[in-house]
C-alpha cells in the first residue's frame, strides 16, 4: 500500500466515533439488506438434496408463475410508457406555457397527492366509481356490469400513481434546458412542433428513457394495487405472497423472489449506469436566460385543458375516498351523510389500536431513517475510506428491491434465526423488526436526497471545521446537519409517511400483536368492506397530510438553509 | 501566550494521483523539498496542475504525501489530521459556517478547544479589531462583502494562534481593487504577528507584494526558490522568466568573452551583455530581455522593424521583429520619446547588464 493510502486510513482510525459509525453501518446494511437477499439466492439453490436448480425447475413448471411473469412486464411496461408521457405532457405544460392560478395550484396538488396518500387509494376509488357498483357506470351510465379488476384495472390505476414521479422528474430536465436552442431553431425557421420533435425531444430522450424504467420498476414491485384491482390478474408480487400465505410454499416463494429481484435489479441497473449518465450528458448546461413562455391560444387553450381535466380526474378519484367514507351504503344510499363508518372504526375494527401502533411504529423509524440516511450521504460525499463504494451501492441497492423481495427474504432470514440457526431469532415478530423493515424500506429515498443536498454544499466549509480542530463527528453535528436541515426534516417527514402508508413487505412480516392500518385497508378491501376502507385511509390521508403541513411549517421557522440560500 | 515560532519542512515530497481518464498514476508533487523559516512568508506560485495546491493541502494534513515526510518545527506530523495539527488554513471559497454569525465563526476552533468563554470573547474582539471589523460581530457571514468575509476568515484562522497559517489563492473571488488592498493587509497582519505563512496564488503580482520568497513549480516539481528580485533578474529558466512578468528571447551564439561580458551574435550582429558563470564560445544562448528594459533607437546595430504601436496612456506599446523573433517592449515616457509607427525601420537597444542569459 502507498504511504498515502495508509496514512490517509491512520488519520481514520484516530477518529472513533467515524470508526465506530461507518462499522455499524456495514453491519446494519449487511444484516438488513444484502443478507435477507444473500439468503433468498441460498434458498432458492441450496435445498436438502445440495445445490440444483430444482426450485426454479419447480416454480417454472407452474403456468401460474410462468402467466405472472408476463402479466407483470406487461403491466409494467404500459405503465412505464403511460407515465412517462402523462408526465412528459404535464413537465411540459408546466414549463413552456403560461398557467393560470387555477390549473397552477391544479397541477402541484397532482404532483403532492401521490407522495401523501397510501399506495392503495386509487385502487379503491377506482372500484367506487367504475366497478359493478361504480357510482359512474352504475348510476351515471346504467352500466351494470362493468368489471375493473384485472390487466385495464391495474394498469390505469398505476399510471395515475405514478406519472407524477415521472412529471416532477420531466420537469427537472426540461427546466435545464437552454432556451437559445429552442430559439435559435425558430430562428432558422422551424415550427414549435419541429422545434418539439426535433430539439427538445432528441434532448429528452435519455430522460424519458430514465422516466420509463423507474416507473417500470415501480410497477413491477407495486403490491398493494394488484392486490386490490388485480382480481384474479396476479403479477409477481401477489403471486409471490399468495404462495407463502396461501401455499405456504416459502422455498418456492424465495425462488419466485428472486426471479423478481433480478428483473428489478437489471432494470436499475440500465437506468444507473447507461441512462443517468447519459440523461446528465445531454443536459449539463443550465439555462442561460428566461425562458418565452408559450402564449399561442391555438396551443396554450388544448394543452392546459387536456392537462387539468387528466388532473381533475385524478383528484376526484382521490376525493373519492373520504366521501365514499361518508355515504350510508356505497352504490345503494347515498344519503344522509353519515359518520357511522368512522364510528365504527374505532368501535367495532380496533382503529385506536391499528393507528397507534401504525403511528408509534412510524414514529419510531422515521428519525432514525432521517439520521441514518444523513450519515450515510455525509460519508458518501465527504468522506473517502475503504468501504465507502460498499456502503454506497447497498444502500442504492435497496432502491431497486420490491418490499414483496424484502419481506420474503426477512421471513427466511430471520424466522429461524440467522441461517436458520437460531441466533437472533428472537427478532422475528417483534416490534424491532418491523421498524427495521421501515427504515430499510426509506432509507434509499432519504439518501438520495441527502446526497444531492450534501452536493450542493461546498467542501471547503467542512474542511474549514476540520482544519479549526473538529473532529468528524463535531463537523456532522455543528457544520453538515445544520446546514441541510431542510433536507433532513423533509427526509424525517417522508420517512414518516413512507412508512405509515407502507404494506408491501410489512404484510409479510407483521404479526397478529400488532394491528397495522394499511394492512387493514387491504383486508376491508378484499372483502369489499370499501365503506369501512375508506374511513381507515380517509383518517391515514389526513395524518400523512397533517404531517406534511407540519414540516412545511417546521422548515419555515426553523429551517435555516433557505436564508444561507439567499446570500 | 507568546509562543515560540515554528518553521515548515517538507522532505522529498511527493503525492500520486490518478488521472481520470487515461486511468493512469502521476506525479502531482514529485521529490519536493522546501525549508520555510519561522516567521518567513513563502509564496507557492505556479500555472493551475502544477502542484501548489496539493503541497498546500499536504501541509493541512487533507491529503497525505506519498513520499517524505512533512514537518512542522521538529515534528514529523504526516500521521496527524488536519484537526491535530497546529496550522490553520485561509480557504479560497472563504469557507465561512453560513449559519453562525461573525463572532461565532471565529471563535468556532476556540470553542473546540474548551477555551473559557470570557478568553474567547477577548481573543475574538481582539482580532476582530486586528482586522478592522470590529462591531461587524452579530452580521451573519451572507450580509458582509467579499472583503469582509475574507477578513473573517483570516481572522478565524489568526485568532488559533496556530504555527502556520496557510492561504489558498484567498484573494481571487474579489474584484481587481480589493485584491491590492487585501494583500497588504494580509502582509501588515503578517508581518505584525510575525506568524510563518504559505501562500499558493497563480497571480504573479500578489506573489510579488506579499512573499519574502517565492517558490515557483511547474509540472509537480520546483522551477525556481529565491526572492522575488531574484526570481524577476535572474530566472533559470525561460518558463520562470516567462511566467514572472514578460519576456522575450532572442537565442545567440557565443563569439567571445570578455571579462565580465560576452559577445553573443543575434540575427547576424553581435551584442554586447552581462557575462554569466561557465560561458563557452560557439553554444547558444538565451537572452531573456524585460520588455521595460529595451528601447528603440534610430540606428544601432539590431536592427528591427515594428508591427504594432499602440498608445496605453502611461506608456507606449510596441511589438518588433528582430528577424525571425517578435519582441515586445513599453516605452514608459512616450510624451517625450520619438513615436514609431508601424513599419518604420529602427534599432533595439538594451544594456548589456539590463538582460539576463540563459
Amino acid at each position: 500500500m502507498r504511504q498515502g493510502a495508509s496514512l490517509d486510513r491512520k488519520k481514520l482510525m484516530a477518529d472513533p466515533i467515524m470508526v465506530t459509525t461507518i462499522v455499524v453501518l456495514i453491519a446494519f446494511l449487511t444484516l438488513f439488506i444484502l443478507y435477507p437477499l444473500a439468503i433468498l439466492l441460498v434458498d432458492s439453490f441450496y435445498g436438502q438434496n445440495g445445490f440444483s436448480l430444482d426450485t426454479f425447475r419447480r416454480i417454472l413448471a407452474m403456468s401460474s408463475f410462468r402467466t405472472a411473469i408476463w402479466n407483470t412486464l406487461k403491466v409494467g411496461f404500459l405503465v412505464g410508457i403511460l407515465s412517462a408521457l402523462l408526465g412528459l405532457l404535464f413537465a411540459y405544460v408546466e414549463v413552456y406555457v403560461k398557467l393560470g392560478k387555477f390549473s397552477g395550484g391544479l397541477f402541484r396538488v397532482v404532483s403532492m397527492l401521490p407522495v401523501v396518500s397510501p399506495p392503495f387509494v386509487l385502487s379503491l376509488s377506482m372500484i367506487m366509481l367504475f366497478g359493478k357498483a361504480g357510482l359512474i357506470t352504475r348510476f351515471l351510465l346504467k352500466i351494470y356490469d362493468n368489471s375493473v379488476y384485472g390487466f385495464w384495472g391495474i394498469a390505469i390505476v398505476q399510471t395515475l400513481t405514478f406519472f407524477p414521479v415521472c412529471y416532477m422528474m420531466l420537469k427537472g430536465l426540461l427546466k435545464n434546458i437552454d432556451p437559445s436552442l429552442e430559439e435559435a431553431a425558430r430562428d432558422m425557421g422551424a415550427s414549435r412542433w419541429k422545434v418539439f420533435t426535433t430539439v427538445t425531444l432528441p434532448l429528452m430522450l435519455p430522460g424519458l428513457g430514465n422516466a420509463f424504467l423507474v416507473t417500470f420498476i415501480e410497477s413491477i414491485a407495486d403490491f398493494a394495487n394488484p392486490m386490490i384491482i388485480g382480481g384474479s390478474y396476479d403479477t409477481l408480487a401477489t403471486t409471490i405472497y399468495l404462495q407463502i400465505t396461501g401455499a405456504y410454499d416459502k422455498e418456492g416463494a424465495a425462488a419466485m423472489a428472486v426471479v423478481l429481484l433480478s428483473i428489478t435489479l437489471l432494470m436499475f441497473a440500465v437506468q444507473k449506469y447507461y441512462l443517468e449518465a447519459k440523461t446528465a450528458a445531454t443536459l449539463t448546461g443550465k439555462a442561460s436566460r428566461v425562458r418565452m413562455l408559450i402564449t399561442d391560444r391555438s396551443v396554450t387553450v388544448p394543452l392546459t385543458v387536456l392537462c387539468s381535466l387528466a388532473a381533475l380526474f385524478v383528484v376526484l378519484m382521490y376525493l373519492c375516498v373520504p366521501i365514499g367514507a361518508l355515504f350510508p351504503t356505497w352504490g345503494y344510499k347515498f344519503t344522509p351523510l353519515t359518520f357511522k363508518w368512522f364510528g365504527q372504526v374505532f368501535t367495532k375494527y380496533k382503529g385506536l389500536k391499528a393507528f397507534k401502533d401504525s403511528f408509534v411504529l412510524s414514529v419510531i423509524s422515521a428519525p432514525i431513517t432521517a439520521l441514518l440516511s444523513m450519515i450515510i450521504s455525509y460519508l458518501v460525499v465527504k468522506k473517502k475510506f475503504k468501504g465507502k463504494g460498499f456502503i454506497e451501492a447497498v444502500s442504492m441497492l435497496a432502491m431497486a428491491v420490491p418490499g414483496t423481495v424484502l419481506g420474503v427474504g426477512y421471513i427466511r432470514g430471520f424466522s429461524g434465526g440467522l441461517f436458520h440457526t437460531g441466533l437472533l431469532s428472537g427478532l422475528y415478530g417483534s416490534a424491532a423488526i418491523l421498524v427495521i423493515v421501515f427504515v430499510v424500506r426509506s432509507l434509499p429515498t432519504g439518501t438520495r436526497s441527502g446526497i444531492s443536498a450534501l452536493r450542493q454544499i461546498d467542501k471547503s466549509i467542512e474542511e474549514s471545521a476540520y482544519d479549526m480542530g473538529a473532529n468528524s463527528f463535531h463537523v456532522f453535528m455543528t457544520v453538515t446537519l445544520p446546514l441541510i436541515k431542510d433536507s433532513f426534516l423533509s427526509g424525517l417527514v417522508t420517512a414518516f409517511v413512507r412508512s405509515i402508508t407502507a404494506i408491501s413487505a410489512i404484510i409479510l412480516l407483521v404479526t397478529p400483536q400488532f394491528l397495522l392500518i394499511t394492512v387493514q385497508i387491504n383486508e376491508f378491501a378484499e372483502k369489499g368492506s370499501y365503506s369501512i376502507a375508506c374511513a381507515f385511509a380517509t383518517i391515514l390521508i389526513l395524518i400523512t397530510y397533517g404531517s406534511v403541513l407540519l414540516m412545511n411549517l417546521g422548515m419555515k421557522f426553523f429551517g435555516t438553509s433557505k436564508k444561507i440560500k439567499e446570500a | 501566550m507568546e509562543k515560540a515560532k515554528k518553521g515548515v519542512r517538507l522532505d522529498h515530497i511527493s503525492k500520486i494521483y490518478k488521472d481520470p481518464k487515461t486511468g493512469k498514476d502521476f506525479y502531482a508533487v514529485h521529490d519536493t523539498s522546501l525549508d520555510i523559516a519561522p516567521g518567513e512568508f513563502v509564496t507557492l506560485l505556479g500555472p493551475s496542475g502544477c502542484g501548489k495546491t496539493t503541497t498546500l493541502r499536504m501541509i493541512a494534513g487533507f491529503e497525505s504525501p506519498d513520499e517524505g515526510e512533512i514537518y512542522l518545527g521538529d515534528e514529523a506530523i504526516n500521521i496527524l489530521p488536519p484537526n491535530k495539527r497546529d496550522t490553520a488554513m485561509v480557504f479560497q471559497s472563504y469557507a465561512l459556517l453560513p449559519h453562525y454569525n461573525v463572532f461565532d465563526n471565529v471563535a468556532y476552533g476556540l470553542k473546540l478547544r474548551k477555551v473559557p468563554k470570557e478568553e474567547i470573547k477577548e481573543r475574538v474582539t481582539k482580532i476582530l479589531e486586528l482586522v478592522e471589523l470590529s462591531g461587524m460581530e452579530a452580521r451573519m457571514t451572507n450580509q458582509l462583502s467579499g472583503g469582509q468575509q475574507q477578513r473573517v476568515a483570516l481572522a478565524r484562522a489568526l485568532v488559533l494562534e496556530p504555527s502556520v497559517l496557510l492561504f489558498d489563492e484567498p484573494l481571487s473571488n474579489l474584484d481587481a481593487k480589493l485584491r491590492v488592498s487585501m494583500r497588504t493587509e494580509i502582509r501588515r497582519i503578517q508581518q505584525k504577528t510575525g506568524i510563518t505563512a504559505v501562500y499558493v496564488t497563480h497571480d504573479q503580482s500578489e506573489a510579488m507584494a506579499l512573499s519574502d520568497r517565492i517558490i515557483i513549480m511547474n509540472k509537480g516539481v520546483v522551477a525556481q526558490m529565491g526572492t522575488p528580485q531574484e526570481i524577476y533578474y535572474h530566472p533559470n529558466s525561460e518558463f520562470v522568466a516567462d511566467f514572472i512578468g514578460e519576456a522575450n528571447f532572442l537565442k545567440g551564439v557565443c563569439k567571445g568573452l570578455d571579462g565580465d561580458h560576452a559577445l553573443l551574435e543575434v540575427a547576424g550582429t553581435e551584442v554586447r551583455v552581462a557575462a554569466v558563470e561557465n560561458m563557452k564560445v560557439g553554444e547558444t544562448y538565451t537572452i531573456v530581455l524585460r520588455p521595460e528594459s529595451a528601447g528603440l533607437a534610430p540606428e544601432g546595430a539590431l536592427q528591427c522593424k515594428v508591427v504594432l504601436s499602440c498608445f496605453m496612456g502611461a506608456y507606449q506599446n510596441y511589438h518588433v521583429m528582430v528577424g525571425e523573433t517578435l519582441v515586445k517592449l513599453t516605452d514608459y515616457d512616450p510624451k517625450n520619446h520619438h513615436i514609431y509607427q508601424v513599419g518604420d525601420t529602427c534599432a533595439l537597444t538594451f544594456r548589456p547588464d539590463g538582460v539576463h542569459i540563459l
